[in-house]
């Protein structure tokens, strides 16, 4: 049997599930279909960073715009999904560091955006008393925070699904293809067919686009967290690094998530990570000298989502530009779960409309073909 | 709780909570506890029910204890030394213990 | 040993220094493998050979001589060659079989060719009320207490459940002198009407007439009361046993129904597990030679699937023959033939066991405000409603409920987990699958982890 659908979402991460919502609110009837369960990768088991601070140019006005839904994300989801907004803070590690990030600092407030905010050594240990003496100061961005990432992307998924949305888990996608004016998306259970199709299926999206004969330069990538055990609270920003990877959480419950972009190595067709201990132990000597109040902390467990990155670290967001009626989001390139709410809503404008107010200049997917 | 099967070898001193009690070479600091008669080793982070060793294997990890200043150590899997300091883990415990 | 001597690579790794990986290591040591054998407890044995080799307790018959059979492993293991290194912690291994250990608080990461998973069982959860008092302790514990330290229950001891090691450790507490003021037999009836079917063999199994002394030996002295539930009471520790309507003042309550295999190591190293409903556990997938589905690692004794420690050895010997095989073609080695006829015969009549100590459901998939997960508090309501309401699987549970998620990485929660959901969704555990499980499987301190020799591709690195 076939199934038909105003439009279909191929993927159920914070991305796909935000899309499908956002569609539904619109008065679309979207089915969502999903190869595990909605949040079983990248979006499920990220660090659950909620961060505007130092992204690039071409993301901020989604970074924005996502941020205004954080802030109100019990009313779109029914669910505070865990949001807590204690801000990001870059840590400077020497002078020469600080420097460098008063320029970009002082960039954005030319190009108008004042979310950024320079921070000196007093405020860094107000903001972070834990820090080590030697680090002069850093930037901060008040308004970021942390969420629960596999809480956050489940409640998108329930609430795109009392606003109508259908969502098929545990079913692949095999095919793509143009019948008369519509899409007819073939998968493991069926086909379903639909004017438009938006692509957000993350790791896998080079292989949906693939099917459009739009290939693109995706690489599997599968980012290093680790956890500690609960310790007494200590600290409330995230904290990141710029010279060395890290990133930095203490949760509510106590536990403190450790990352910052280490790579493991990812076996996507078998939804498996493999830990790469020597490059943890690395986070372990910056969190030691970070943070000298850790060094006993137990580790209680690493993981690895299994994510989407693109040679220029942003993500493909907008029109296919070959095929009418498809539509890409994916390529997040390990930080995409902030940008979710506010790509979702993004997209299902783009899709029901034809174009939308949020700019998006610079995340096409063609501007690697132009490159060439 | 427990009591000894005779007299069984050398002994030597640990302290609990600076408390100091006779321990047998050849024990574990939760094994030590229980011939001591102490009844719970920590209490828990979630509510702070008191808890004691429980499997004895390694498995359980109830009878994690601050070990010569190191949090959450297996009780049940050290082996006592003369002068080790234990401390029962309250709760949320400090950082870095 | 500590962690600097070891070497970067071996060819054989054998974790866990119980039967089986004591029958491995000196099995694959005498044919001039390269093998290291880690074991995290101070010293060899496992938990059925516990404390073999420093045992305090000079009273020979009080553990009975099956548990002395584990010296003459010991020796072999000692004599072969291997690196046998105890206090060591194996906390990672993964399809490319990288070993992660700790020993005395530094870590190492070294290679092998081959991997033997021996990492034994561990009683099966036992989730009744109250059961996370003090004073309420495994009938394993207490065994291991005795096996090494010499260490004998005092007071009111009452012992709850069911299975050979419970009736063991009975007669052994009665050897040692100690006392118990009741067994309270939680067997249901009707698992007669199963195992029945496999009596003939069992009658013919070395566990027929020392299981039939056993009983007779502790029968004579203790009362047996045949119960459907069982609750410990209390407030900050244990005040009395209730069962059926029995109240029974305690200072010690010894729970126990059966073992079941410690499958984190394996899972986490990404072998394939399947359901076993007659054990009512996950197990490995394996071939006749003990291979899992992840090339080069293999898994021995009653981590493959309960079936004893003489087993236990038996089954290392075969996955030792095939590591010996496939790293030394030309190197002498015995025929694996005998070693399988074996275990054949200590296998016979485990169907029987298994049947008749089947443990009841009641006590496997808990109600209310039993707690399930013992780390993070969670109940076993609280999983019953979640799974109601929607979540499929143990790993969505997690998200969820915070289960599993605590230091001991779902050991004490995990087969209840999946029982209760599969309970709740109306379909089998086989479906619902365990915990996907993340190293480090045993945790690591920071520090430890910082200490890992900083490897020269880091270096170059830091040099740029």
């Amino acid at each position: 049997m076939t199934r038909t659908a105003d439009v279909v979402v191929i993927g159920g991460g914070i991305h796909g599930c935000s899309t499908a919502l956002h569609l539904a609110l619109r008065g679309l009837k979207p089915i969502l279909v999903e190869k595990d369960y909605a949040g079983r990768h990248a979006s499920g088991v990220n660090a659950g960073g909620v961060r505007q601070l130092a992204r690039d140019l071409a993301e901020i006005p989604l970074s924005i715009s996502s941020m205004d839904l954080w802030e109100h994300i019990q009313e779109l989801v029914g669910d505070d999904c865990g949001f807590e907004s204690h801000g990001t803070v870059l840590v400077a590690e020497n002078d020469a560091e600080l420097a460098s990030f008063k320029e970009r600092v002082d960039d954005l407030r030319l190009r108008g955006f004042t979310h950024e905010e320079m921070i000196d050594q007093a405020e860094l240990r107000r903001l972070v008393p834990a820090v080590s003496e030697h680090c002069p100061g850093g930037v901060v961005s008040r308004r970021d925070g942390a969420a629960d990432p596999f809480r956050s992307t489940q409640a998108f998924r329930k609430r795109a699904v009392e606003k109508g949305a259908e969502v098929i888990e545990g079913v692949t996608v095999t095919g793509l293809s143009r019948v008369g004016d519509v899409w007819r998306v073939e998968t493991s259970d069926g086909a379903i067919e639909a004017p438009k199709v938006v692509n957000a299926a993350g790791a896998w999206a080079d292989r949906i686009a693939a099917m459009l004969g739009e290939p693109v330069p995706l690489t599997v990538v599968a980012p290093m967290l680790m956890v500690t055990s609960r310790v007494a609270p200590f600290i409330q920003p995230v904290v990141i690094l710029r010279g060395r990877k890290l990133s930095f959480k203490q949760l509510a419950n106590g536990t403190v998530v450790i990352g910052g972009g280490h790579l493991a190595t990812p076996h996507r067709d078998r939804n498996e990570t493999v830990i790469d201990w020597e490059k943890l132990a690395i986070s372990a000597r910056t969190v030691w000298e970070l943070f000298p109040i850790m060094r006993q902390a137990t580790i209680v467990r690493a993981w690895a989502g299994i994510e989407a990155y693109m040679p220029d670290g942003i993500p493909v967001v907008g029109k296919s530009s070959t095929s009418e009626g498809v539509f890409h989001q994916f390529g997040f390139s390990t930080h995409g779960f902030q940008l979710g709410p506010g790509t979702g809503a993004m997209m299902a404008e783009l899709v029901a409309t034809g174009s939308t107010n949020v700019p998006i200049d610079g995340l096409e997917i063609d501007r690697f073909r132009k490159k060439r | 709780m427990f009591k000894r099967l005779g007299d069984t070898g050398a002994t030597l001193t640990v302290t609990i909570d600076g408390k100091p009690i006779r321990a047998r070479i050849g024990d574990t600091v939760a094994s030590a506890m229980l011939a001591a008669g102490i009844d719970h080793c920590r209490t828990t982070p979630v509510t702070g029910a008191a808890r004691a060793p429980y499997c004895l294997m390694g498995v359980c990890f109830e009878c994690l204890v601050t070990v010569d200043g190191v949090g959450s150590r297996q009780g049940c899997l050290v082996p006592v030394a003369e002068g080790m300091k234990v401390e029962t883990q309250l709760g949320k415990r400090e950082a870095g213990r | 040993m500590n962690a600097s001597e070891l070497a970067s690579s071996y060819d054989l790794v054998v974790i866990g220094g119980g039967p089986a990986g004591l029958a491995a290591a000196a099995t694959a040591a005498r044919a001039g493998v390269a093998t290291v054998l880690f074991d995290e407890n101070p010293g060899v044995g496992g938990q059925i050979y516990r404390g073999i080799t420093a045992n305090p307790v000079r009273n020979r018959a009080i553990l009975g001589e099956e548990y002395w059979a584990g010296s003459a492993l010991a020796a072999e293991a000692k004599a072969s060659g291997a690196s046998i290194v105890n206090g060591a912690t194996v906390w990672s291994l993964d399809r490319t079989l990288t070993v992660g250990v700790s020993i005395a608080g530094q870590a190492r990461m070294l290679t092998a060719k081959r991997v033997i998973i021996a990492t034994g069982s561990l009683e099966r959860p036992f989730p009744i009320p109250g059961w996370t008092l003090p004073g309420v302790m495994t009938a394993g514990g207490a065994q291991t207490l005795l096996k090494a330290q010499g260490l004998v229950p005092t007071g009111r001891t009452v012992m709850a459940g069911n299975g050979p090691l419970l009736w063991l450790l009975a007669a052994q507490i009665l050897r040692a002198g100690g006392r118990i003021e009741a067994i309270l037999d939680t067997s249901s009836r009707l698992n007669w009407l199963r195992a029945a079917m496999f009596l003939p063999d069992f009658l013919l199994s070395p566990y027929f007439k020392k299981g039939l002394a056993l009983l007779r030996e502790v029968k004579a002295k203790v009362d047996v009361i045949p119960v459907g539930n069982v609750a410990a009471v209390g407030t900050d520790k244990l005040k009395e046993v209730v069962a059926d309507g029995h109240h029974i003042p305690a200072d010690l309550l010894l729970l126990h129904q059966g073992v079941v295999p410690n499958v984190n190591l394996a899972i986490a190293a990404g072998v394939a597990h399947r359901w076993n409903d007659r054990q009512l556990c996950f197990a490995p997938v394996l071939d006749a030679d003990f291979q899992s589905s992840v090339p080069g690692i293999a898994v021995a004794g009653d981590g493959a699937g309960i079936a004893g420690g003489t087993a236990a050895a038996e089954r290392g010997r075969i996955a030792a023959i095939a590591a010996v095989r496939a790293l030394k073609p030309d190197a002498k080695i015995a025929d694996p033939q005998t070693a399988r006829q074996r275990l054949q015969r200590e296998e016979m009549g485990r169907a029987f066991l298994d049947e008749l100590y089947r443990p009841v459901a009641a006590l496997r998939q808990p109600e209310g405000d039993t707690i399930a997960c013992r780390c993070e508090e969670v109940t076993a309501g609280q999983i019953r409603e979640t799974a109601r309401m929607g979540c499929e699987g143990p790993n969505q549970m997690k998200a969820f409920l915070r289960c599993g998620m605590g230091p001991c990485q779902g050991r004490m929660c995990g087969l209840t987990v999946t029982e209760l959901i599969a309970e709740e969704r109306g379909t089998t555990p086989d479906e619902v699958g365990y915990y996907r499980l993340r190293p480090p499987v045993k945790p690591i301190t920071l520090g430890e982890l910082a200490s890992l020799p900083i490897s020269e591709a880091e270096r170059k690195a830091v040099e740029r």
